[in-house]
């Protein structure tokens, strides 16, 4: 519902509060037209309601700590209109789903960066020095393949709305997957069969349904499914060929 | 269970469900040609008996499809129902050999 009062639109907001997610508590604040959710919910902060606790840095889209659902689906609030989120004329913002909530509108991403490390989505140097340089042009496949994927900034939206990871928690869900792949594409990493290995476990690659729902909801329109099935079949070849 | 298991029970389920793309035609194709003009089961008796090139591609087929039904049901069971215990793969194993028996039984009563 939008009212009208002292010229200025108002608009009801309703904010997941507390540890469980269960209990809503409703505001009623003024907004402008070219305002984000970011500023609706620091407006509410500051005079309001000091004890709302929400997570941003940047303010810009490059951090990606600012997400949080809005109206049901993640979204970087930063980057979100008031005016385009709105349903019905009203909001209703929730911690990211398949995280445990720390408080409000805050999540513990402790999970998330584990399952990143788990799917050694860390660079792995060659243990020796490397005594020859490699260049590797733009049009080179796997570069181009790497480029696609490197993008991502972990704002944790697709693994939000990922289902699978909703009802298998083992599995290491599309960021911690797209950035492996990104990896496995680097000629300069050398884990090699390692991290084939390591995407492949019980929640690894083969969970995912191609539903595309990461694809969906990235921020950045990558495409993590895209880089998931690229895993799946290199780990599928190497698994045949015996290399892992 | 080894980590690297999951991905070759997926894996399986893949390759089981290429073959069976294949075979499905291979079939349908086969069928089409064979009832051209009406057949009796005389004549398809004649046709099979003896055809161990017939019973080779179906003991293959009969192989890819109790694998790929018994994975796929095992997956039904684990994501939607969360069974994941040992009985859920008892009964999985079963199912995969019932439906082995009962195809292979089928062609040899075609073939032999």
């Amino acid at each position: 519902m939008i009212n009208m009062a002292n010229n200025k639109q108002e608009i009801k907001v309703t904010i997941a509060r507390g540890q469980l997610g269960v209990d809503f508590e409703s505001f009623t604040v003024p907004y402008d037209e070219e305002q984000t959710i970011l500023d609706l919910l620091t407006h509410i902060q500051r005079d309001v309601d000091p004890t709302l606790s929400y997570r941003f840095a940047c303010r810009v889209g490059m951090c990606g700590s600012c997400a949080m659902r809005v109206n049901g689906k993640p979204r970087w609030t930063c980057r979100t209109l008031v005016r385009k989120a709105l349903q019905d004329g009203e909001l209703r913002l929730e911690p990211l789903s398949n995280f445990k909530v720390v408080k409000d509108l805050v999540v513990d991403m402790e999970q998330f960066f584990d399952k990143w490390q788990e799917a050694k989505g860390r660079f792995e140097p060659s243990e020796s020095p490397v005594q020859e340089f490699a260049p590797i042009k733009p049009d080179n496949a796997k570069r181009q393949l790497a480029d696609e994927a490197i993008e991502c900034i972990n704002c944790g939206c697709c693994y939000a709305a990922c289902d699978v990871v909703a009802s298998n928690p083992d599995y290491l869900g599309p960021a911690a997957l797209n950035r492996a792949w990104s990896l496995v594409n680097d000629a300069k990493d050398f884990a090699g069969p390692e991290r084939l290995k390591a995407v492949s476990g019980d929640g690894g690659c083969q969970n995912c349904h191609t539903n595309s729902q990461c694809v969906a909801r990235c921020p950045l329109q990558l495409n993590p499914t895209r880089s998931i099935a690229g895993l799946k079949k290199e780990v599928s070849l190497a698994t045949l060929k015996g290399q892992i | 269970m080894s980590n690297r298991l999951e991905f070759k029970i997926w894996l399986a389920h893949r390759l089981s469900a290429m073959a069976l793309g294949l075979f499905v035609v291979v079939h349908l194709a086969g069928m089409m040609i064979a009832i051209q003009g009406g057949v009796s089961a005389q004549e398809i008796l004649g046709r099979t008996s003896g055809n161990y090139v017939f019973g080779l591609f179906y003991s293959l087929f009969v192989l890819a499809a109790a694998t790929h039904a018994s994975i796929g049901l095992r997956t039904v069971a684990r994501e939607v129902l969360g069974w994941k215990g040992w009985s859920a793969g008892i009964l999985i194993i079963c199912f995969f050999l019932a439906l082995n028996i009962v195809g292979v039984s089928a062609i040899g009563g075609l073939v032999l």
